[in-house]
């Protein structure tokens, strides 16, 4: 109980670490670029003295570790500062944005993953097949097809040639305010308002970006379960199962596939971590308010405020995803201590 | 005729042409215990693995004759080769380290094998796993049936391997080299207890080694096997006053601990044997 507790605390120690030293990263980048965020703030044209009284109001006429840790005062109480952008807390435009986000990377790994593993399983089992050859050529063109390309033929091809797709953003303009915020989640907060033609809506338009990342992510997917089934059909334990007398499924599915359980796993998170992070090319050409599209739009402005506190989100997005995968290993894998 | 072979021949196909690795081996098998030695690379595990049908994919394959209790192997789909291995024929790997799948329970392992071809529900085939572990005297099975393979030693992997090969009773074990990756006390332990089970339910044994002495004190027959083909066939106990100079070869080429020699001979081949 005592080891647990103590690799426990190594582990928190060692998250605090990593977030601390993002922290000082993201901060400092953000002083040393060379825009002034005040002049971004107030604009070329402003009299010395505003300038001056602003500088001061933004806390940057300080020495640079006082800044830093005036920072790190504001952040242990969970403020991030205000946007000058949008005017408004970051915490409360993250909250509003992350959520978008997060729907489309959820759905976009799911998707991605089942139908990636499979796939992957599947070539891996008939390796050298026209099968394989036919899976490795969909993957390839997943894999190296810019995503914007793709994302720009989806919208031509099917909103605007053929019109049965909506067009880019989270929702129809008829709904727009209309659905109560509960978890910023669309297709969770229309389900909640009971509003279903809504809820089609939502799904409506998430199809053309969850089909894209998913298709980008899924190759990824199952180029790599490909590999790491290869290399577990050619465990002696494979030709064990099969001279037990097993179907070729258990022997791939309940024997070779639970043994890279553990390696798919850490695709799994760092591909989710990926689509978190925000796919900024998606979000854009389909103007979906995700975090992704803030970030750019922030960074464009010299706004680092967001820019800091977005970047810290993802990290812990990094962290948080690393910890789920370190603790499933373990589920997952008995030869893992 | 449990097992009989006639004119075995298996190829692997490459860039530069078939490369064959046992080329007409003919053996039988009844109830008894035969042996196969020979050196590496000589085909035992090959004609082992060709009878259960696991070869590679690569592997071309022809005989005359490849039959087990009559069922030709070389024409039998994969649904009749799953009604052979496991239930008829069992087979034991070398290292259990690689063997048994290291993410399952031992138990659930041996439990597999027995549910797989016996039926019943899980907790029957569990129960009926923990017996098998006690019938291959693991001291404790019921704490090792919830290990995992890494948390045993080589010795109680291989029992294990036992364990699950003889869970559907089968008529005919094959082992391919069972005790090479075991300590030398643990290696007369397991192969002591081959022979009581396979005497004790009149079974038929196939086992593959480098190990002259303990296959002509353990067998009924041996066969030595040299590139792709058997040399010679005979008994057991006779074969270390063999007469074929390949096998005369091999057992000069034991070290001995009576007789220490300063420089053990070099193998010679003769070209004319493949003849």
């Amino acid at each position: 109980m005592t080891r647990r507790i103590k690799s426990f605390s190594a582990m928190l120690g060692s998250v605090i670490l990593t977030l601390l030293g993002l922290t000082v990263i993201t901060f400092l980048i953000g002083r040393v670029m060379p825009v002034d965020p005040v002049i971004a703030a107030v604009g070329d044209n402003a009299p010395e003295d505003v300038i001056v009284r602003v500088r001061a109001e933004m806390g940057l006429d300080q020495p640079l570790p006082v800044q830093f840790l005036h920072y790190l005062g504001q952040l242990a109480h969970g403020d991030l500062g205000m946007s000058v952008l949008t005017k408004n807390p970051v915490t409360q435009d993250i909250a509003r944005v992350f959520p978008a986000t997060f729907e489309l990377a959820t759905a976009a790994l799911l998707l991605a993953a089942l139908i990636g593993i499979p796939l992957g399983v599947w070539a891996a089992v008939r390796q050298g097949s026209l099968t394989d050859q036919a899976i490795r050529v969909v993957c390839l063109a997943g894999h190296s097809v810019p995503v914007f390309m793709l994302a720009l033929i989806s919208l031509l091809v099917f909103y605007s040639a053929l019109g049965i797709a909506p067009g880019p953003g989270r929702q129809d303009i008829i709904y727009d305010g209309m659905i109560d915020p509960v978890t910023g989640i669309l297709t969770i907060d229309t389900l909640l308002a009971g509003d279903l033609d809504a809820f089609r809506d939502a799904l409506a338009h998430m199809a053309q970006p969850v089909v894209i990342l998913a298709y980008f992510s899924m190759a990824y997917i199952a180029r790599m379960t490909r590999a790491f089934m290869i290399d577990a059909l050619k465990g002696e334990f494979v030709i064990t199962a099969r001279a037990k007398g097993l179907s070729l499924s258990t022997v791939i599915w309940g024997h070779a596939f639970p043994t890279v359980a553990v390696q798919l796993v850490t695709v799994l998170a760092l591909t989710y971590a990926g689509l978190l992070e925000g796919a900024v090319v998606t979000e854009t050409v389909f103007s979906w308010p995700g975090i992704g599209q803030y970030l750019t739009a922030s960074l464009m402005n010299a706004d680092m405020n967001p820019v800091i506190g977005a970047t810290l989100l993802i990290g812990i997005i990094y962290v948080g995803l690393n910890l789920v995968a370190d603790l499933l290993y373990r589920l997952l894998d008995p030869r893992v201590q | 005729m449990l097992v009989e072979i006639k004119n075995l021949r298996i190829g692997f196909e490459s860039r530069t042409g078939l490369t064959e690795a046992v080329r007409g081996v003919s053996l039988t098998l009844g109830t008894e215990k035969l042996g196969i030695v020979g050196e590496s690379g000589s085909g035992k595990s090959l004609t082992a693995r060709a009878l259960m049908k696991l070869l590679p994919k690569q592997a071309r394959i022809a005989a005359d004759t490849l039959a087990f209790d009559g069922i030709d192997i070389l024409t039998a789909d994969e649904r009749r080769m799953r009604q052979i291995r496991g239930r008829r024929a069992g087979f034991i790997l070398q290292d259990p380290k690689y063997s048994l799948n290291p993410v399952k329970t031992i138990g659930s392992q041996v439990a597999e094998a027995w549910r797989t071809h016996k039926g019943g529900s899980r907790r029957e085939a569990m129960e009926a796993a923990i017996a098998l572990l006690e019938q291959v005297k693991i001291r404790d099975p019921r704490a090792v049936a919830t290990s995992y393979p890494h948390e045993v030693s080589g010795g109680m992997g291989q029992r294990v391997m036992i364990a699950m090969m003889l869970a559907p009773d089968p008529e005919l074990l094959i082992a391919d080299e069972p005790t090479s990756a075991l300590d030398a006390t643990v290696q007369a332990e397991i192969l002591r207890l081959i022979e009581e089970l396979v005497s004790e339910r009149g079974m038929g044994l196939l086992l593959i080694s480098h190990d002259l002495p303990l296959v002509s004190h353990f067998c009924d027959r041996v066969a030595v096997m040299y590139a792709g083909r058997v040399m010679e066939e005979l008994k057991a106990s006779e074969l270390l006053s063999a007469r074929h100079p390949y096998t005369k070869g091999l057992i000069d080429c034991m070290p001995s601990l009576s007789h220490p020699r300063a420089r053990l001979p070099v193998l010679t081949r003769d070209p004319e044997w493949l003849a």
